[in-house]
């Protein structure tokens, strides 16, 4: 697979604000998780540094929910009919689905992805947050992804494989893509599951659990003093 | 007066479409490989450009529908009964019910009259499934007519909306000059004290003809032609089950899950009355020609008229 070939660097200030944006969505979101008592930490903190970019600088939008994909697999197709609509209309926007590595062993993800190919949805964007583990372990162990990118290149995507924490990275990919014409883009970002807070990180248990209070103090306690290193 | 030629009413369906989309412009048609047979592909002649194929995916195309909804289209999503409710069922709960998208759900060729096709094509249970979801209106036009106003209701409905069609050419019997659609109210067809038969789809017709011969038998039945399954129109059953004590439901699905238990729960909680559901009981249908299917599962007029008469002796 090409890797990206130049990446363009953000400048120094708006890449600090980026980065002290995603660790405030980082602790938000362990803040939710545990008041609601519920939720996924492991995938919302794999995925907050492109959330982040998506909603404070690439996006028109007020943040929110724009579709109830909550179903594995069923957020790409919805995008697909948001991206067609948009064509049909002669509007210019775009529409961008995040879907997670084990998701992409869900049948109806590959239906989209043809349709998207097939009806050259060069409007939309995938971004596939790659942080390599599912509720049943390592997403190699438990059904095999193998070459995801390959399988993104043989439906007739662009691909971009990116380093998902990486600002630079995530600027120059979703630039990139909107020069594409005639076919849609998948970009496969690697990630870290739980990314922020140690006890987290990489660990299969903190898909969809909620921290007690003493796993939430210290969480919050890790976040914090990022903040405040990036704050300094 | 009606006409003599027979259509079937995803024809009727495909035909109104077209009409609707005329002055619609944010009407767009979906099909998962089976615009010849849901004849969606009526529209695709005339509107090319509004159509679109997503070829044998009914899942994702459940899920571009409600996209399309969500960006302000209305589209009109097609395939057999079977995969558009059974396949699908899930996108179209969470995708498009959760949500309250306002996309319309076509499912052809339900029922036993399917025929060849055999028991994996006959639905039988799409009206139970969509009914289950909240929020979404379920109708079953039973002619020509019907068909056609209920696919103009559907439109003016803002929200999702599952419509039944069937694969059998049938008579049309509504009278155009004197019908009127309305999404949850049933319509008598005929009116009688005895006992009240409530019919829904393509087999009202044939309840129709039963309950004339069986005036001669000195049976004075009411039949009421119920096209919209949820929401179910209380008022009709709770009236029919006050003046006549005694209700009998016909339909080409299960007796689990579809009109009959839809009356049942009416019935039961404001006006307990006797009610036997003629359907297809709890089996999977065969192969075989559709009208000799009907017949064999006693839902053609002749069969319909035994069994009637038999549960009023």
């Amino acid at each position: 697979m090409p890797e990206m070939e130049e990446t363009v660097r953000m400048e120094n200030q708006e890449l600090l604000e980026m980065e002290k944006n995603a660790c405030k969505v980082r602790l938000y979101t362990v803040e939710g998780v545990f008041n609601a008592k519920s939720g996924h930490p492991g995938g919302s903190l794999s995925a907050a540094d492109i959330i982040t970019y998506l909603y404070f600088k690439e996006m028109r939008v007020t943040p929110g929910v724009d579709m109830s994909s909550g179903s594995l697999g069923q957020g790409v197709s919805a995008a697909c009919g948001m991206a067609l609509a948009a064509k049909y209309d002669g509007k210019d926007y775009r529409v961008y689905a995040m879907l997670g590595d084990g998701e992409c062993e869900e049948g109806q993800v590959w239906e989209a992805a043809m349709f998207a190919s097939h009806y050259k949805l060069d409007n939309l964007c995938l971004i596939v947050d790659y942080n390599g583990l599912q509720i049943d372990g390592h997403v190699e162990d438990v059904a095999g992804l193998k070459e995801l990118d390959r399988k993104f290149e043989a439906f007739g995507f662009e691909v971009m494989n990116i380093d998902g924490h990486n600002f630079d990275e995530i600027e120059t990919a979703l630039n990139k893509a909107k020069t594409v014409k005639g076919k849609p883009c998948a970009i496969i970002a690697k990630t870290i599951k739980g990314k922020g807070v140690s006890f987290m990180e990489n660990q299969v248990g903190w898909h969809g659990k909620a921290p007690n209070a003493d796993e939430y103090k210290i969480a919050m306690d890790e976040l914090n003093a990022q903040l405040k290193a990036l704050e300094a | 007066m009606a006409e003599t030629k027979k259509i079937a009413t995803r024809e009727s369906f495909g035909l109104a479409l077209c009409e609707l989309a005329k002055e619609h412009p944010e009407i767009v048609v979906l099909d998962a490989d089976l615009a010849a047979a849901t004849k969606t592909d009526i529209f695709k002649k005339a509107y090319p450009d509004r159509f679109f194929d997503c070829g044998i995916s009914e899942g994702n195309m459940i899920g571009v529908a409600a996209g399309l909804a969500a960006a302000g289209k209305v589209p009109f999503a097609a395939s057999f009964a079977m995969f558009a409710t059974g396949r699908a069922y899930e996108q179209i709960r969470n995708s498009v019910g959760y949500p309250h998208l306002n996309v319309k759900i076509a499912g052809s060729h339900a029922g036993i009259s399917v025929g060849e096709d055999g028991a994996t094509h006959q639905c039988c249970e799409d009206l139970a499934l969509m009914r289950t979801i909240p929020g979404m209106v379920v109708l079953n036009p039973a002619d020509h007519y019907e068909m056609t106003e209920a696919v103009k209701a559907s439109y003016a409905y803002n929200g999702p909306v599952y419509i039944r069609l069937g694969r059998l050419a049938i008579d049309t019997f509504n009278d155009p000059d004197n019908y009127s659609f309305e999404i949850g109210k049933g319509i008598t067809l005929k009116e009688g004290g005895d006992v009240t038969v409530i019919a829904t789809g393509l087999v009202v017709n044939e309840a129709l003809k039963a309950v004339r011969a069986l005036e001669a038998k000195g049976i004075n039945a009411r039949l009421i032609n119920m096209h919209t399954i949820k929401p179910i129109d209380k008022d009709i059953i709770i009236k029919a089950a006050k003046e006549t004590g005694r209700i009998i439901t016909v339909e080409e699905h299960n007796i689990i899950g579809g009109l009959g238990e839809a009356v049942c729960s009416v019935t039961s909680e404001y006006c307990p009355v006797k009610v036997n559901r003629i359907g297809i009981e709890d089996v999977f249908g065969h192969s075989g020609p559709a009208l000799g299917l009907l017949a064999e599962f006693g839902l053609d007029a002749e069969g319909l008229e035994k069994r009637i008469e038999a549960i009023m002796k």
